[in-house]
């Protein structure tokens, strides 16, 4: 620790914090402390008690033992609204904007000023705050007209606006682009130099390398330590949150003999409102081989796994099957359940993970069966299969859950995905469709979810990756498709392209036939 | 802006926990405190406003339902009805359907059930009669229920005003046939009264065992059919969420509407064993707001098929209570039966809170173990 530190008196300090639910320990007898001018990032896997720590310090729950101490007096936080009095403010990874007001009348919803409401006035200190710290926003847009960085820029604004100098950021890059990303930590360090007190959660280990100024890790409840980033790397905290050595190092098998699995042609979505989703998308998947899409969030990604999977209306093209003995099979205009009637063996790991892939009330054993409940000839379900695999799956992914009979919903992030990705990849495919497969994953399973993936690649399996990490897709993937505004702009030879050419088709069209001058 | 003003907050008293591994006896042990806490609330509030002795009034309250057999037999065959109807919603509304049409469903039931009874009574034998009544009641209810249920799944349009609007058409509808039926005489009367055709036959002295055998049957199946069959697993997925249910391959709008016949069907047999082993006639009050009152059931019982039966059997319990009372004391009147039972429901939904939630204090010195970052 820095001796700097010794003499100031912390901003926040946290003293023996214990927060259980039921029998779960969330938080045992954990401390820390965050000083003023500092950006601390609170590093462990999933489940390992991050956000509940950060939810006793913004009000949201309480904590059952410990205390909590602001510049030294002990104070008491039942609620968020006692928090912000506090100067504590949290940016949650969820927004909770309301879609049809502006930027300023989100901003200053719920506060209690007295006499009239003056929006004028509102969206003046809402430009100062905006110049002192470099936001760019127009604070009279409504939030649906918004990009998701924006509305991120709205919510980080409205616990300024309310005087936050302790600020908890809840994994601020998962959505955001690389651009934005480093737009954001611009943000940040100027909120250092001005004084405030700065937690960051997150999984992005490089980013925390950038922007940290100490690293604080907690594992399985428990705080383990802190480290000086300056001092410290990559490999030593990863190590510090597993708990032991882990190799950082993403395999990239050869494909042995790849073939023509999935061919998509011409492919085009507009969504009801008349928006072009996908614009003419052609692109072969081969069986052996892990394809990459990379794309600004919302480029198309989701209307193109979905049209293959057969959940997405499409406007023309085609997407065509190609089995082992060469005949082929149009997907298009089948639903989910035609599709396997076709014998096509095509499992999806859909990015939204509890409102579409997963049943979050349900247990992990009635989540199993989701996709094959129809199995057996009576009118009943049978339970017993789908248990032996639940128990496979939990066993064979380390899925952390007290029992079988767990809702999924009340599982972390990491161990939802696991449940997930395991029940996709029990039913032996021959296509494996994914999107974000490790967002908001840690470390470890994310490396367990890359390794899962290497295995069906070997196995003749035609994964289609669709990520945001361009780090792991150059590391991970055979091919990228890069998609742009809905096109395809050029499909890229994962092990001799760059980070930045990829990046650069992400923003900029390269055909000179398409509307001239459409970068950003 | 950095220096807000800072007020020390006072620790509050006490904060909520979710319990987890409820005992037993622990979660009765609440429920049982709960009724003995509102007896004696209630016994201040009958102390107070009337000056009667409250352990008279609660014994006036307990013969309601158990001061002899008949008492008995008949609460029992409310319970039947109820429980029918909440039988009846709790599929519709485990897919998130919300059905407010069970009234109206029971009433087309009901009717039916009549109109089989006035025209084909004695003109077939007794068997054959209950058939056509048993299927031509179940058409007519799961007819009302799959109308809604049809524009739901095509349009989207919403459930819940159209299927309380059916309601109305149907109390209507029946007081169009009645009023027709019974010509100039003041009502109509009960249907067949000399021939008893379409009546239950007597078991074990009445007529309604056999409603209360039927309902026995109906909650057997529909508690194997929503935990145990494929049908149950599809609409509790698509209750979940629609994206999910198509992801799976489940067709939705199949399985909205054969849950919302199946929902309608149900509520037309609790039309036919009213009609067959009650009341032996029809009206536009056969239903008794039964259709209404299922709702809170069923959703009160979280969707299980006991605690529906246990939540029908309080209402129906307090119901008979209550009307005992108001006409056993004259001071009593309808007004503050109602309080009394309105008292009674509260704590005992109110201990649920206790089963499900507890209140701790936050210990604060708890020392020595590690978590210091130095």
């Amino acid at each position: 620790m820095e001796s700097q530190n010794e003499k100031r008196v912390p901003a926040v300090s946290m003293r023996n914090i214990t927060k259980t639910f039921g029998s779960v320990v969330a938080n045992d007898h954990v401390g820390l402390d965050i000083y003023r001018g500092e950006i601390l990032a609170l590093l462990g896997e999933n489940g390992s008690g991050k956000t509940t720590l950060m939810n006793m310090l913004s009000g949201l729950y309480y904590p059952d033992e410990g205390q909590i101490f602001i510049d030294g007096s002990e104070v008491s936080i039942p609620n968020p609204r006692v928090a912000l009095g506090m100067g504590i403010g949290m940016v949650h990874q969820h927004f909770k904007l309301v879609d049809v007001l502006t930027a300023t009348e989100n901003i200053v919803l719920g506060l209690k000023d007295k006499g009239r409401l003056d929006l004028d006035a509102a969206a003046v200190k809402i430009r100062k705050i905006c110049t002192d710290y470099g936001f760019d926003i127009d604070p009279h847009r409504k939030i649906y007209d918004m990009s998701v960085s924006e509305k991120q820029t709205v919510e980080i604004i409205k616990v300024l606006y309310r005087g936050a100098d302790i600020l908890i950021l809840d994994e601020p890059t998962a959505v955001l682009t690389p651009q934005e990303t480093t737009r954001l930590f611009d943000i940040i360090r100027n909120m250092k130099s001005d004084g405030k007190a700065i937690i960051i959660i997150t999984h992005k280990l490089q980013e925390v390398m950038h922007v940290s100024d100490r690293v604080a890790v907690l594992r399985k409840g428990a705080y383990i330590g802190d480290l000086v980033t300056k001092n410290t790397s990559i490999q030593e905290m990863t190590d510090m949150m597993v708990g032991h050595k882990v190799n950082l190092n993403i395999d990239r098998p050869d494909p042995v003999s790849p073939s023509p699995r999935i061919v998509v042609k011409d492919l085009t979505v507009t969504d009801k409102d008349g928006l072009v989703k996908l614009d003419h998308v052609s692109f072969t998947a081969n069986s052996g081989e892990i394809l990459g899409i990379a794309g600004i969030s919302g480029s198309g990604q989701k209307e193109l796994l979905e049209a293959i999977a057969g959940l997405q209306t499409v406007d023309s093209g085609s997407i065509e099957y190609i089995e082992d003995n060469g005949s082929h099979d149009q997907l298009i205009g089948k639903d989910p359940l035609a599709i396997s009637n076709l014998g096509v063996s095509l499992s999806f790991v859909p990015e939204d993970r509890l409102g579409m892939g997963l049943v979050g009330n349900m247990d992990i054993t009635d989540n199993m069966m989701l996709r094959s409940f129809r199995n057996g000839k009576t009118v009943f379900t049978d339970r017993k299969a789908p248990r032996k695999l639940a128990g496979h799956v939990v066993k064979k992914l380390g899925v952390v859950t007290p029992d079988l009979s767990t809702p999924v919903r009340k599982l972390s992030g990491g161990n939802v995905q696991k449940i997930l990705v395991g029940r996709e990849i029990a039913s032996t495919p021959t296509v494996l469709l994914s999107a974000y497969a490790v967002r908001g994953l840690d470390i470890n399973s994310a490396y367990l979810i890359y390794d899962l993936m290497n295995q069906q690649k070997e196995a003749g399996v035609s994964i289609v990756y669709v990520g945001e990490d361009l780090d792991v897709l150059l590391a991970l993937c055979d091919r990228i498709v890069v998609l742009c505004g809905g096109s395809c702009n050029g499909i890229l030879d994962a092990r001799t392209t760059t980070k930045e050419e990829v990046g650069l088709r992400m923003t900029t069209k390269k055909e000179p036939a398409s509307v001239g001058g459409s970068d950003e | 802006m950095s220096n807000s003003t800072r007020t020390q907050v006072r620790e509050p008293f006490m904060h909520i926990t979710k319990r987890t591994d409820v005992k037993l006896w622990q979660s009765w042990g609440a429920r049982i405190i709960a009724i003995i806490l509102a007896l004696v609330v209630n016994g201040f509030f009958i102390d107070s406003v009337t000056g009667l002795n409250p352990v008279d009034v609660y014994k006036i309250m307990w013969t309601g339902t158990f001061e002899s057999t008949y008492n008995f037999m008949t609460t029992l065959r409310d319970v039947a009805m109820l429980l029918c109807i909440s039988l009846a919603l709790a599929p519709a509304f485990k897919m998130r359907f919300w059905n407010i049409g069970a009234e109206g469903q029971v009433l087309m039931g009901a009717l039916l059930s009549a109109v089989v009874m006035i025209y084909l009574g004695g003109k077939i034998p007794s068997s054959s009669l209950f058939i056509i009544m048993f299927i031509v009641s179940c058409a007519a209810g799961a007819l009302w229920a799959a109308i809604p249920a049809y524009f739901r799944a095509k349009w989207k349009t919403n459930e819940t005003l159209f299927t309380l609007m059916m309601n109305y058409v149907a109390i209507d509808i029946v007081d169009v046939c009645t009023n027709t039926w019974r010509g100039s005489k003041s009502s109509m009367g009960q249907i067949n009264a000399h021939t008893k055709a379409g009546w239950f036959p007597k078991v074990l002295g009445y007529r309604f065992t056999i409603s209360i055998l039927i309902v026995l049957a109906l909650a057997i199946i529909i508690e194997l059919y929503l935990n145990h069959s494929k049908h149950g697993y599809e609409l509790s997925v698509l209750g979940e969420s629609e994206d999910t249910a198509r992801y799976a391959g489940i067709n939705v709008q199949k399985v909205i509407v054969r849950t919302m016949l199946m929902s309608g069907a149900i509520c037309g047999i609790a039309g036919f064993i009213t009609v067959a082993g009650t009341d032996m006639t029809v009206s536009s009050a056969t239903a008794r707001g039964f259709g209404f009152t299922a709702i809170i059931v069923t959703w009160l019982a979280g969707l299980k098929t006991p605690y529906m039966f246990g939540m029908s059997f309080l209402l129906i319990f307090l119901e008979k209570g209550a009307s005992q009372i108001s006409s056993a004391y004259s001071s009593l009147n309808d007004y503050s039966t109602q309080v009394i039972t309105g008292i009674i429901l509260f704590f005992i939904l109110g201990s649920e809170f206790f089963v499900k939630y507890k209140l701790v204090r936050r210990k604060k010195e708890t020392a020595k173990k590690g978590g210091d970052s130095k």
